[in-house]
């Protein structure tokens, strides 16, 4: 079985530029027919990639360049919109398996979704964001390194300060990241927790 | 120092501080749908744990539901895969339903408050963003991903981090023509659309007050949208007037101690907030939206913003935006060309927005342009049931609109309503992203559902006050 710790996560990266990407773009609403998250990777991006294939240009998940890639790297508000999980799931299911983001700023509903799939998103100004996807698509055969404990992020031996708040990122180091092994055992404050609530006893 | 609302019911419903440092929060309500729940149960499965509270998770179908006839079994295969796994999940582990069988089914969101599920004071959520809604009763209630369904499934909780407050007040009156869709447009034009992450939006002030509980829903189903992944509405006596009498509300005297906890969580009158935003009612105007985030939006006789006109860092954005809604920065967005109009959605699909849209068209003997197909989608059957009996599906149909079934429709297409091409809608729901409605480059303007009507007719966006003569004395 896999090690569920990731402290540093290291592979090729990847760039997609762009603020306030959202989920719909990230996974298009037609794929959310389903009732498993198999197979969702292929479809990753896939208007966008069609859109500029049209166009005569290649989105980044279309270059050949980037196909085994583990760290993806984006700009403001990644992942806004919908809560739906198969954006995250879509994401870890593409090519070799995405591991890391590296953003700007993130959306609330999948920063948490992507901790729940062990997945964790890290922050970087606007500058080292930028700076980074120019260096992964000038040297796309580069490592980058995003190393959780001492919270930076290497590439092409520049390294990086990243943010991420504590909570998750012990979660993540620690390989807790499970919600429900977490939730499981505290099944008696729980239920004690709703008996005190009036509207759990309807009231009476 | 009092507390918020939001303080004293995430307060009251933590169960513990876990390990990581986040909270542990108990869920009072969980709605499920077809959509983001078959993988949970899935994993619940696989883990062999029971659902601990099923009392507390009702299911119904919305997202994939066909709208012109909901008659089994569906012609698309997948929408039926997902019906019937609904079907198993909820059956096998004793949740109820609200099918279409029973004349119970709806948006998650139009279902839950018209049911009298959705209370003050509860924690909610549901594997759907638009979970905001509920916070019009004075709810904590927010979106939460696949994972977190199968976690509250099994133990009714959630990790969760304490969100900061911000107080938005709109103050003063709204204009004739100006509606609970415009203000919360307006808010996120103001606020940007990640301008409230890490924010819990409380509503207030003169005009929320004034507001039907219809009208807040709209206005925190949208709060999601700014960034904000919920929005609440202090309780008061217009959320207990609609609940009172509900199907699952509380009754007898049961309801007198529901009431006197409802008033106990209302934010005190010297609550601290994170942040608090003031907004004047008589400065908004009816919004409509230019590009592909809800932030971007303008006012119907304002024009598309220039580069110069939005701030450096939404540059970018406004770019993309132009070349995919092939508008020229500077144009009158007033005249834009439309072929689908929807009205519909957890936004806007109630039966006070199908009355005001009917109020606005009666006598007038106005057509909807013969270019534009108007789609009229009520958000629930009971809605629907209601529409049908007062006569409104004859007043719309002979307007040109179509009348369908209840469901998400063309709010984010996953059933067949779809945008074709490059067509334009005019849209009563709530994004307005590349792709949202089924056609990857299908274009949105989201607006409220009379803006929506009067484009419908005059087959183009126009100012509905000036086409219906609102305001007019």
């Amino acid at each position: 079985m896999e090690d569920p710790k990731r402290i540093v996560i290291s592979g090729g990266g990847i760039p997609v530029r762009g603020n306030d990407i959202d989920t719909d773009r990230i996974i298009p609403a037609r794929f959310l027919k389903t009732v498993v998250f198999d197979g969702l990777g292929e479809h990753a991006f896939e208007d966008d990639r069609g859109q500029l294939r049209e166009a005569g240009k290649t989105h980044s998940f279309d270059e050949p360049k980037f196909q085994g890639a583990r760290v993806l790297v984006v700009n403001k508000n990644f992942g806004c919109g919908s809560s739906r999980e198969h954006a995250p799931q879509a994401i870890v299911r593409w090519g070799k398996g995405i591991r890391a983001i590296v953003g700007e700023s993130f959306a609330e509903i999948f920063f948490g979704n992507c901790v729940s799939l062990g997945l964790p998103c890290v922050t970087v100004d606007e500058k080292t964001a930028s700076a980074l996807q120019t260096s992964i698509e000038q040297n796309p055969a580069a490592e980058v390194s995003v190393d959780l404990a001492s919270k930076t992020v290497k590439v092409g031996g520049a390294s990086y300060p990243i943010t991420m708040p504590d909570g998750p990122r012990k979660q993540l180091m620690e390989g807790r990241w499970d919600s429900t092994a977490e939730l499981v055992g505290n099944r008696d404050i729980i239920k004690a927790t709703a008996a005190k609530l009036p509207y759990f006893t309807g009231f009476v | 120092m009092g507390k918020t609302l939001y303080a004293k019911v995430f307060d009251a419903h933590t169960v513990a501080k876990l390990p990581s440092g986040q909270l542990q929060l108990l869920m009072g309500l969980h709605l499920i749908h077809e959509v983001t729940s078959p993988q949970a149960f899935s994993m619940l499965e696989h883990l062999g744990l029971p659902v601990l509270f099923p009392e507390r998770t009702f299911a119904t179908v919305d997202h994939i539901i066909p709208t012109k006839s909901q008659l089994r079994p569906f012609s698309d295969s997948l929408a039926e895969e997902m019906m019937t796994a609904l079907e198993r999940n909820v059956k096998k582990h004793g949740i109820r339903y609200f099918s279409t069988d029973k004349g119970e089914q709806g948006i998650v969101h139009v279902v839950g408050p018209e049911m009298g599920l959705t209370q003050p004071g509860m924690t909610i959520c549901c594997g759907d963003s638009h979970t905001s809604t509920h916070g019009a009763f004075g709810a904590i209630a927010f979106g939460i991903g696949t994972s977190q369904v199968r976690d509250v499934l099994a133990t009714q909780t959630i990790a969760m981090d304490k969100l900061k407050v911000r107080r938005i007040e709109v103050n003063g009156k709204l204009g004739p023509g100006v509606y609970a869709k415009d203000v919360t447009l307006h808010v996120i034009n103001l606020l940007g659309v990640n301008g409230g992450v890490g924010y819990a939006y409380e509503y207030a002030g003169d005009v929320v007050d004034a507001m039907t509980m219809d009208e807040r829903m709209t206005v925190c189903n949208m709060s999601i949208e700014g960034g904000a992944r919920c929005g609440y509405v202090n309780p008061d006596a217009t959320t207990y007037a609609y609940l009172k009498g509900r199907a699952l509300s509380p009754k007898g005297e049961a309801w007198d101690r529901a009431v006197a906890y409802w008033e106990s969580v209302r934010s005190d009158a010297d609550a601290v907030y994170d942040d608090v935003v003031k907004i004047r009612g008589e400065d908004i105007e009816p919004v409509v939206t230019w590009g592909i985030n809800p932030g971007q939006s303008v006012g119907v006789n304002g024009k598309v913003p220039t580069a110069k006109d939005v701030p450096e860092n939404e540059r970018g954005a406004a770019e993309e935006a132009y070349a995919y809604m092939s508008l020229e920065p500077g144009q009158q967005i007033r005249g834009t060309k439309i072929d689908v109009a929807f009205i519909g959605s957890c936004t806007n699909g109630r039966l006070s927005d199908f009355e005001e849209v009917l109020g606005l068209l009666r006598g007038k003997g106005l057509k909807v342009k013969p270019h534009v197909r108007a789609l009229i989608v009520p958000g629930s059957q009971s809605v629907r049931k209601e529409m049908i009996e007062k006569g409104y599906d004859r007043i719309f149909t002979e307007a040109g609109f179509e009348f369908r079934e209840a469901g998400c429709s063309m709010c984010l297409a996953m059933n067949p309503d779809k945008l074709k091409g490059r067509e334009v809608c005019a849209s009563s729901s709530n994004r307005n992203f590349k792709g949202r409605q089924g056609s990857p480059t299908g274009r949105t303007l989201l607006m409220s559902p009379a803006m929506v009507a009067a484009a419908a007719i005059a087959g183009e966006v126009t100012d509905a006050r000036e086409l219906f003569g609102i305001g007019a004395a």
